[in-house]
């Protein structure tokens, strides 16, 4: 099997550039330290050699990117793909939100992407991060260097990934995978056990910490309003402030209701958020009930399919049956 | 300068909180946060704050004033209550170095007096730096990581605590803590500091020089072609803005209750679309426009109004916690190196 690495995109990117099959390559530009690296627009092969680098850290989504990007030219821009950014890629596509045609996207296979809060967890002063013989080797200021268990730097949305097979594509890079079983639907368990009193009470100290920085919001390939209600000065619910220590369950469950359904579970939420708030686990609440209420569904496996919620019929379940209320604050 | 064992810590925090309200680095979930001291809560060893200790005098949200209606009378009411004496422990260099530039800000004529009345009744008990990570730089802004400022200047070394009165309001401390201290010479705070320093060498961004911004420089980096790249995959997010020690950009609403309004502020920041938007619309349109105005801010704007004195302090809290890793560190690589391209 052909090992994917940095070499073979470059090349391929190369490729489609020389043929003219795209004019752009939206990639992983390389930063200060191994891990800092930011989403970059490369024009040409050279720009390639120099700062395109793929490695464990790559984790930002493409697919949102694409909507901007899409808008700046006729030509086509080359997009690489992890499997779970093509879920986006396709939900986006449903939502008309770019032009399908102006865009090669070549798939490339994610074994998981690294945590780097995780990282830091173990190893203090990271001076260089590599890979070797299947450990992470971190390289450090004061403790030379320590060699650490992958498996244990993935975040929560890798861990339990939910599929390495890509939803889309019009080219793949090395071996497709397959849609995997995960767990990620434990810990949406584990808080349904919780009688609702204590379900408030953990929800209320993990959003207080929320600092409205919106990075959630700005992130997500499923929240692509051209004004969010929530910047617009006119629409009275503009708020960069809490009237109450708990005021921010307003902005994120409005939040996590205005993505249901069209959610694809890519966890870029709480990758950002500089609280580490569990944001993933309102979404993935909300899949399991449309799941456990309206059959599977799992948003962007297909583009174009219509998500339960915004499809009738007629024995759709009556609002009523879904909920059951109680505890102090129902 | 005295000193004390660091297995009584806890003899020295309860001594500090019979006086005063005392707020230190305690780990969290969610990383180190200011919490205030009771028993049983301990010093977080982690090199920063996930949010800086500039909450403490500009806090993220704040009641300014009320105002009450009874038919066409308005009464205007004072929210305003003197701050307790409080104290804040384990404040590092950077951060210390951002209550100056916050300063400029809020006490220059007229001074604003929310936020004096919080700064006259806080004493900062600052910390040495031991391990410095590889985000820091604030040596490219001259800050001493192995001397801070503040009222008292501790050094933790591994057996000891020792704390340096360095104003009148840290002596007032120190007097109060000399049943649980004892007088020490500077010989291991020395040694220390020169391990601080041979750290900071190392540091992998300690080369970074800011001698190519600073006062006056607008022109030179105004319509510089480099903003456009730098920017183009900024999500618009303030998280940037929000965990800076010296972003302070507010914003200032009326809150209609229902029986009366509150007029309140909150933090603002500059990555916002609807940031200083005027009457004759928005100043800054695109996001590209907004990115420049975060780093003309701490790298030219504000060095032009106040002395040459920049306004980042080289903590690193920005570059560990953007979303897509584009950061101040990166653009003054970029813009600062045009000269020699």
């Amino acid at each position: 099997m052909q090992e994917i690495n940095c070499e073979v995109l470059v090349s391929k990117a190369a490729e489609l550039l020389e043929k003219g099959t795209v004019d752009r390559v939206l990639g992983w530009k390389a930063g200060e330290f191994d891990y800092d690296i930011t989403p970059a627009v490369f024009y040409s092969e050279q720009e390639l050699r120099d700062g395109f680098v793929w490695n464990d850290f790559c984790g930002a989504n493409f697919s949102k990117y694409l909507i901007k990007e899409t808008g700046k030219s006729e030509n086509k821009v080359l997009v690489f793909l992890k499997p779970c950014d093509t879920y986006s890629f396709n939900q986006l596509l449903t939502e008309h939100r770019f032009d399908r045609e102006k865009v090669y996207a070549v798939g490339v296979p994610c074994n998981g992407m690294l945590d780097i809060g995780k990282v830091r967890q173990s190893a203090e002063g990271i001076a260089a991060v590599r890979e070797e013989g299947g450990k992470v080797v971190v390289d450090t200021l004061y403790d030379g260097s320590i060699s650490l268990d992958r498996e244990a730097l993935l975040p929560d949305r890798c861990i339990n990934c939910k599929s390495k097979k890509h939803a889309a594509y019009d080219e793949l890079l090395g071996e497709e995978g397959e849609v995997v079983s995960s767990a990620r639907f434990d810990e949406v368990e584990k808080l349904e056990r919780m009688t609702p009193d204590e379900r408030f009470a953990f929800w209320q100290g993990e959003l207080s910490r929320c600092i409205r920085c919106n990075a959630c919001r700005d992130v997500c390939p499923a929240c692509t309003c051209e004004k969010c209600v929530f910047d617009n000065p006119a629409s009275g619910v503009e708020n960069k402030a809490a009237a109450n220590s708990f005021e921010e369950k307003m902005f994120h469950v409005i939040r996590a209701f205005h993505v249901a359904g069209r959610c694809t579970d890519c966890g870029e939420c709480s990758r950002v958020c500089p609280q580490h708030i569990p944001l993933h686990l309102l979404n993935r609440k909300f899949i399991k009930d449309i799941d456990s209420f309206y059959g599977e569904y799992q948003a962007g496996a297909e583009a174009g399919s219509r998500a339960p919620i915004v499809d009738y019929k007629t024995d759709d379940l009556e609002p009523a049956e879904a909920v059951e209320r109680g505890g102090e604050h129902a | 300068m005295r000193k004390i064992s660091l297995s009584k810590l806890d003899a020295l925090f309860e001594e500090i909180a019979a006086a005063y309200a005392l707020y230190l680095p305690v780990d969290t979930k969610a990383g180190a946060k200011f919490e205030r001291w009771e028993a049983g809560k301990t010093l977080s060893d982690a090199l920063n704050t996930v949010r800086s200790a500039k909450d403490f005098f500009f806090p993220q949200t704040e009641n300014l004033m009320d105002f009450k209606m009874e038919g066409k009378n308005i009464e205007v009411i004072d929210t305003r209550s003197e701050s307790e004496d409080f104290v804040l422990f384990g404040v590092r260099a950077c951060d210390v170095k951002s209550f100056e530039v916050l300063d400029r800000v809020f006490l220059s004529e007229p001074a604003d007096t929310y936020y004096q009345n919080r700064r006259e009744h806080g004493v900062i008990l600052s910390l040495a730096c031991t391990k410095l990570v590889e985000t820091c730089f604030c040596g490219t802004f001259g800050i001493d990581a192995a001397s801070p400022e503040g009222d008292v200047v501790c050094h933790k070394t591994e057996d000891a605590l020792y704390l340096d009165a360095k104003t009148e309001k840290g002596q007032k401390l120190m007097a109060a803590l000399e049943s649980v201290t004892q007088e020490a010479d500077a010989s291991a705070v020395d040694a220390q500091k020169e391990l601080i320093r041979e750290r900071m060498a190392k540091l992998p961004l300690a080369n970074l020089s800011a001698d190519a911004f600073g006062d006056g420089k607008t022109s030179e980096f105004f319509d510089a072609p480099e903003w456009s790249e730098l920017s183009q995959s900024c999500l618009g997010c303030g998280t940037c803005t929000f965990v800076c020690p010296t972003c302070q950009c507010y914003d200032i609403k009326d809150f209609n209750t229902g029986h009366g309004v509150k007029r309140f502020r909150c933090w603002d920041s500059c990555m916002y679309s609807e940031f200083t938007k005027m009457s004759a619309g928005q100043p800054r349109l695109t996001q590209m426009e907004r990115f420049r105005q975060r780093f003309m801010h701490k790298l030219v704007y504000y060095p032009t109004n106040n002395d040459g004195l920049f306004s980042c302090v080289g903590c690193g809290r920005c570059v560990a916690k953007c979303p897509i890793q584009m950061n101040i560190v990166k653009v003054m690589k970029k813009l600062g190196g045009r000269e020699n391209d």
